[in-house]
């Protein structure tokens, strides 16, 4: 399946905050691509540029499957949803109160992805045993790791082709950082999934990545580096570090 | 659930009948005097609920709706003669209008600042009614009835025959919503508005829907009002009354099933009414306080949640 994200030149920010400034990116089919920087940085505001959900004030964001383009500068999130794009957001936010089913089904919310509601609420459960035994469980109440395993599985809910992971780590013992790092990479080779993942964990992210970027200050730092080109560098030192080169 | 549609509807029709057929029966006006103001609470909190319940936004603009409701029937009365039902329906359509307006300038704000802002809409609206002279301004205006319509006797008698039929549309239109997936899109956003729109769930467009259903209920229930009263007056029509009656009956009965403020409406709306005439119209505001404060202590979820919790505890 032919597909490819484009990010050129894209500026963003809240008000007259730039979170973004000239962010030139590319995710190209089947690979991992990291989003290496820390705090405040401007990872997240680049996934919600790429959902929809913040506009640029400049450039261009262009998503191409099968030779088709589309600017998701101009398009709603639901649309966005639709084209096959799904974001495990930052600090999972599930739905506290509803149980960790009508979380799975509610990811399954748009109409294309209802018609293949009951295999990919199978196909969940397989991945992640842990959910099948707690269906009936309030979200809320899980553990982080879990409520982690059920943000990327209730984003599988609507077939994705693009997977955007935004910190999977935040709030987790290094243990399941790494058990999340790796279930999104066997989920990726299992579906031949295309995954852009932002993390300030360096080591974990790269485990599974084929190529990276590095984000300082809203700006690209280090652009389509190989992933031992980021072990090599020094930005990726200063950041992770504090300048001990 | 194709058997559950059919004994709602059923459960409708048996309703409206037995409503109207009591008012042949009972000579008596007073008790649909009483039910009139029952009803029409119920149309307003269930209608508050669609947004304020299912999708969380706490609206504190109920008056203002049904202000709305009550002058679109001074204005159609007074320039066109219209008859009730027209009345009814454009009061509907204003107020679904309004509802979009008010939506789409609120709707970006969240929690404590959309309520504040559907109070300041609450204050607009009186104020341009209180200035213009033609529906009676600040004084009010008198209204006059039409002849009553053919097999009822009297006029009273039939607005409580109407409101009942407001109240099955407005139930309907809840249940429906609530059984729909509108409704679980408004259930997602109203725990995380972030969240619903990742899962693709159309957060603006449904919020902007749920104020439309909601605002046009709310202008219909109110609309019957001036011929119900013979009158209508801004400092009565915009009460702020109706908007922290709306939301504690739809709070008091709970807001995640569309029975929670029907529920809330009959027992507050009994109680108030069995207060007005038998200690004064002031213990009924007092009552409404105290009932709230107790409910937000015992049953933060309502009546509804009551039964509800029970049920989630039995399956583990």
């Amino acid at each position: 399946m032919a597909l490819e994200l484009k990010i050129a030149g894209v500026d963003a920010g809240y008000g007259p905050v730039k979170a973004l400034q000239g962010v030139t990116l590319e995710v190209r089919a089947g690979e991992t691509v990291v989003l290496l920087g820390t705090n405040g940085n401007g990872k997240s505001t680049l996934m919600k540029v790429i959902t929809g959900q913040v506009r640029p004030t400049r450039g261009t964001v262009t998503l191409v499957i099968d030779g088709q383009s589309h600017d998701l500068t101009q398009l709603p999130t639901d649309a966005i949803v639709d084209l096959g794009v799904a974001l495990v957001p930052e600090g999972r936010r599930l739905f506290p109160k509803l149980t960790v089913e009508e979380n799975l089904t509610l990811g399954a919310f748009r109409k294309a992805a209802r018609a293949a509601i009951a295999g990919n609420l199978d196909f969940a459960y397989e991945s992640f045993p842990v959910l099948k035994e707690r269906r009936r469980q309030l979200a809320g109440t899980m553990s982080g790791g879990q409520q982690q395993m059920l943000a990327i599985a209730r984003a599988m809910m609507s077939s994705p082709k693009l997977l955007l992971v935004d910190e999977p780590s935040v709030g987790l013992s290094p243990l399941l950082v790494a058990q999340t790092i790796t279930a999104i990479g066997e989920l990726k080779q299992r579906l031949g999934l295309t995954v852009l993942m932002a993390e300030q964990n360096f080591h974990q992210a790269v485990r599974i990545a084929d190529r990276g970027y590095v984000i300082v200050h809203g700006e690209i730092a280090l652009a389509d580096a190989s992933v031992a080109q980021l072990r090599d560098n020094s930005i990726v030192k200063e950041l992770y570090l504090g300048g001990v080169a | 659930m194709r058997g559950n549609d059919v004994a709602f509807a059923f459960g409708a029709m048996l309703f409206v009948a037995a409503a109207a057929l009591t008012t042949f029966l009972v000579g008596n006006e007073y008790p649909f005097f009483a039910g009139y103001v029952i009803l029409q609470y119920i149309v307003l909190a269930v209608a508050w609920t669609i947004l304020g319940g299912y999708a969380g936004y706490v609206n504190f603009g109920a008056s203002a709706f049904f202000g709305v409701g009550v002058y679109t029937s001074v204005f159609l009365a007074k320039a066109f003669g219209a008859p009730l039902l027209v009345q009814i329906a454009v009061a509907a359509a204003v107020g679904g209008f309004l509802g979009f307006a008010v939506g789409l300038l609120t709707l970006r704000m969240k929690g404590i600042f959309f309520s504040i802002a559907t109070i300041a809409v609450t204050i607009i609206i009186d104020t341009f009614i209180v200035n213009w002279k033609y529906v009676g301004g600040a004084a009010g205006i008198q209204v006059v009835r039409p002849p009553t319509m053919a097999p009822f006797e009297s006029y009273v008698k039939m607005l409580f025959v109407v409101q009942a039929i407001l109240v099955v549309i407005a139930v309907a239109t809840a249940r429906y919503i609530q059984n729909s997936r509108i409704g679980r899109g408004l259930q997602a956003l109203r725990d995380d508005e972030l969240a619903a729109e990742c899962s693709g769930v159309p957060t603006l467009k449904l919020k902007l829907l749920a104020c439309v259903i909601s605002g046009a209920l709310m202008a219909a229930a109110g609309a019957p009002s001036p011929m119900y009263l013979q009158y209508a007056i801004p400092v009565a029509a915009f009460d702020l009354n109706y908007s922290v009656s709306a939301l504690a009956m739809s709070l008091i009965g709970g807001t995640s099933h569309w029975l929670g403020p029907v529920l809330g409406a009959v027992l507050l709306g009994v109680t108030q009414q069995w207060l007005t005439v038998n200690i004064s119209s002031a213990a009924n505001v007092l009552l409404l306080g105290v009932m709230l404060v107790v409910f937000v202590v015992a049953a933060p979820r309502g009546i509804i949640g009551l039964f509800v919790r029970k049920k989630s505890e039995k399956t583990p």
